[in-house]
């Protein structure tokens, strides 16, 4: 079933889909244990003739057990998840490349700070949906909305992240690969929801110096 | 154990004539039965929004079968069927002339528009209107005073109220659709702004009277549980201790807590919902100091104990019908008890798990992340024991067997992918994906849902006397089961695949391409699934009045409703029951029968005493 992912190309994206294999296995193997022992109580125990149910009320001990194995194993996923947790979402790396990305119906605007490297001045670098990226570099994302909520996601990154007004957060991420990716809403937003679809281009450096040469204002 | 205290008062209620009997009873058992029509009625149109909504994902923006025009018409502009010219003369008008189908799909193209209030819809009727309903109304209602052995609930009238309240929010409901503007279209956790400000969606009236609604239904929800609460603390049947509740009323009982703490929380946010519509306040704008992360906040803290009120109680009827039809005790009762209560108490600490995304602060995604994992313990545990009350059993595969028996595993199913997203870290990437839609079907649909159809098919005989029939409730359970399953489980692979939840038109994506296949297979299992229930209704209303005449005990169960007559009368018992032992005494040893009523002893006496 996990052959559908689609290809990872983000530094963390490898570890997501670690855990997911993970739990995939973990449970997959649990279903059908489940599953194979229900097959075979209702098979074996079906009615027969002559045979009666047992007068059985239940085992204590099988309770505890049952009790404190899936109570640590759960404890143990939660505890290996965590690392991973906090640094997609807490502990970002330094940023090499600083973006802003707003939210607004249906539209992803782009903010790049331009060659003076700080918002809000004149040679800012404003575009709708293209988010030029280079590859192999850290990568933060000031993102916000300045109407409802969306959510910035992009599947061949593991990265997803809403967008809420009134607030900035920052996502990060790292490519691994220049290429191209989509950059769906994934937060119900209006109408024009489905189709609110931006566009990563990630570039090779010299393809990155390039792009900044060509479009981003001289200071 | 505390007497009976409503009986005299009881039975001098009982009035005559249709009005009293069938519209406004102030019996449980009739207004059990009209939460039943109630919810089947609204699961039909849940149902066909639902279909619409698959329509759309398979062939997206393309004229609907039967109504919509035909492919002549679209290129040609010249009508040829009569929905051709329908179309044609409705296009032809201004646009306040239009009809309302027009409006809502053109040509019978579901616009986008209309698309997001169905699925919004689709899910508000099924959560408030099919499985509450359902579950906790009509055998909550019917089942908690036959069961627990007395005449009627404490509050008669509050539940003749709470019926018809729940009436009068179903109208408020359903009005939204005819409203200017349409029906609200933010989904059923309707976050803010989207919902806040008509401005985002266009929608207007329909967004208030979503609102509106819910918190009347709130009133209702209030009024039954508070019945449900104090019936059974004080009305058991002498002899019927705590422990010795059946396991569907535990579940019944857990519920109506839960009802009544969480409900009052949607109200409240509801109500600021309301006032930042309506009266210029912005709890939940930012812009004037409020925050849209607090209504996420306030709605999961209802929303994730809401999952256990529609859970619960299936998994009280489940346990309920797996000992009658394993002919055996049910496996660690006391274990299953406990599993429900820390399941309801868990249920209020994990709700952050629905915001791992929402921007609240990451490192409170650590500690609902552990309460996540936690709370998939006791689910577990539920299960362990119920695969313990198969062994050893002697199985009779009835139809209300069957369904319970597909309660359990589409259970674990839904209960796995649980534990997908409750590691956050593998949320980022399923988070507002079909893996979600997946995993709410399975415990809402596989669930909730078969449970209904298992207690239905259980108690059918007790409700109307007759009983069902059962070939054609078995073709009814194979082929859902089966739909079901070719419905919902390719949706956790488009999840995988990154499909998101509430979208148009999945086409507009390059990466969901390869998926198109997937939804036309998805979508026609839908429409079978939809289909198979018409089987079940035609069942119910059938057999209601042509079935096989049912006698008062037809599975050979031990709880004190098949002590009762056939279908009860007005008051239950001709004298109230005094109990003797748990519900479960299957196949007790130095008993002729393999089963065993509440109502007699478990030890033969020797008629001396002991
Ligand atoms: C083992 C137990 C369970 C676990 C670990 C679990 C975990 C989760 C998590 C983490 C989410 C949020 C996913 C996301 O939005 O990214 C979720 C969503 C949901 N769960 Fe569960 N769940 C469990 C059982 C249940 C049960 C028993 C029900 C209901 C009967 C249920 C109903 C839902 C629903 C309706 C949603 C989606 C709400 C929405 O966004 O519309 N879950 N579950
Ligand atoms: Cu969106
Ligand atoms: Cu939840």
């Amino acid at each position: 079933m996990l052959d559908w992912l689609p290809q990872n190309v983000s530094t963390f994206g490898s570890e997501i889909d670690k855990f997911f294999y993970v739990i995939y296995y973990i449970t997959t193997t649990v279903f059908f244990l489940v599953t194979a022992a229900m097959i075979y109580f209702l098979v074996k125990y079906r009615f027969q003739e002559g045979k009666p149910a047992r007068y059985y009320h239940g085992n204590n001990t099988l309770e505890i057990v049952w009790t404190s194995a899936t109570l640590v194993a759960m404890l143990i996923l939660a505890v290996a998840s965590k690392p991973l947790w906090s640094k997609i979402k807490q502990n970002p790396p330094p940023a090499e490349v600083i973006i802003k990305v707003t939210g607004k119906q249906y539209n992803w605007e782009v903010l790049y700070p331009g060659p003076d490297g700080a918002f809000g001045t004149d040679d800012d670098y404003q575009v709708d949906n293209n988010v030029h990226v280079p590859v192999n570099k850290v990568v933060h994302v000031l993102l916000g909305s300045i109407d409802v909520i969306h959510s910035f996601f992009v599947p061949q990154l593991r990265l997803k992240q809403d967008a809420v007004p009134g607030r900035e957060i920052v996502a990060w991420f790292e490519v691994t690969e220049a290429g191209s990716y989509e950059i769906p809403c994934a937060e119900l937003c209006g109408f024009g929801h489905s189709g609110m679809l931006g566009r990563l281009i990630v570039h090779s450096p010299e393809e990155y110096e390039q792009w900044v040469g060509q479009t981003w204002p001289d200071n | 154990m505390s007497e009976a205290t409503a009986v005299k008062e009881h039975i001098s209620h009982e009035h005559h004539g249709f009005m009293n009997t069938y519209i406004f009873s102030l019996d449980h058992k009739m207004i059990g039965k009209q939460f039943l029509l109630l919810g089947l009625i609204m699961l039909l149109l849940g149902g066909g929004l639902a279909l619409l909504v698959r329509w759309q994902l398979a062939y997206p923006e393309q004229p609907l079968p039967l109504i919509g025009a035909s492919q002549h018409y679209l290129e040609t502009g010249e009508a040829e069927t009569a929905m051709d010219s329908y179309w044609d003369s409705e296009l032809s008008k201004t646009e306040d002339e239009q009809g309302w189908l027009v409006q809502k799909m053109p040509v019978g193209i579901i616009t986008p528009a209309f698309y997001n209030a169905l699925f919004t819809m689709h899910a508000t009727i099924m959560v408030f209107f099919v499985v509450m309903p359902i579950l906790v109304g009509a055998f909550g209602n019917y089942l908690i005073p036959l069961m627990i052995g007395t005449r009627d609930m404490a509050f008669p009238l509050l539940n003749m109220l709470s019926f018809w309240i729940a009436v009068v929010s179903g109208a408020i409901m359903l009005a939204g659709f005819f409203v200017p503007g349409g029906h609200a279209a933010t989904g059923w956790t309707g976050y803010p702004p989207l919902s806040t400000d008509p401005a985002w969606t266009g929608v207007d009236w329909g967004q208030n009277l979503w609102c509106i609604s819910l918190i009347v239904l709130g009133i209702s929800s209030l009024m039954g549980s508070i019945n449900y609460i104090t019936t059974i603390i004080n009305m058991r049947a002498p002899g019927m201790t705590y422990m010795r509740m059946p396991m569907v009323i535990w579940a019944l009982f857990i519920v109506a807590i839960l009802l009544l703490l969480a409900l009052p929380v949607l109200t409240a946010a509801l109500a600021m919902l309301v006032f930042d519509r309506l009266a210029g306040t912005t709890f939940f704008n930012p812009a004037g100091g409020g925050d849209p992360l607090l209504w996420q906040h306030l709605f999961w803290f209802f929303g994730h104990p809401e999952v256990y009120i529609l859970i619960l109680p299936g998994m009280g009827i489940t346990s309920e019908i797996l000992p009658v039809f394993s002919r055996k005790p049910i496996f660690g009762y006391k274990a299953m008890v406990l599993a429900m209560a820390s399941l309801a108490f868990l249920s209020w600490i994990v709700w952050g798990h629905h915001m791992f995304q929402s921007g609240m602060n990451p490192s409170m995604g650590m500690t609902f992340m552990i309460t996540t994992m936690v709370i998939a313990v006791p689910s577990a545990i539920k299960t362990f024991n119920w695969l313990g009350t198969l062994w050893g059993g002697s199985i009779r595969f009835t139809v209300p067997m069957l369904n319970s028996l597909a309660f359990v595993s589409m259970f674990v199913i839904g209960g796995l992918s649980g534990i997908f997203m409750a590691s956050s870290a593998v949320d980022i990437f399923i988070h507002d994906t079909y893996y979600i839609v997946a995993h709410i079907h399975y415990v809402v649909f596989g669930g909730s849902i078969f449970a209904i159809f298992a207690g239905v098919y259980y108690w059918f005989p007790k409700m109307f006397g007759r009983m069902m029939n059962e070939p054609l409730a078995k073709v009814h359970f194979w082929l859902s089961f089966i739909a079901f399953n070719c419905t919902f489980f390719p949706m956790h692979i488009l999840g995988v695949g990154g499909h998101m939840r509430r979208i148009y038109n999945p086409m507009q994506y390059e990466f969901l391409q390869q998926f198109e296949h997937m939804n036309i297979f998805i979508t026609m299992s839908a429409f079978a699934l939809g289909l198979t229930q018409l089987i079940l209704l035609f069942n119910v209303f059938h057999s209601m009045f042509r079935g096989k005449k049912a006698g008062d005990n037809p599975w050979n169960a031990n709880t004190l409703e098949w002590t009762a007559a056939t279908p009860p009368p007005h008051g239950n018992f001709d004298a109230i029951p005094t109990v003797h032992h748990a519900p479960y005494e299957y196949s007790a040893p130095g008993i002729s029968e393999d089963w065993l009523s509440q109502t007699n002893e478990l030890q033969p006496t020797n008629g001396n005493g002991h």
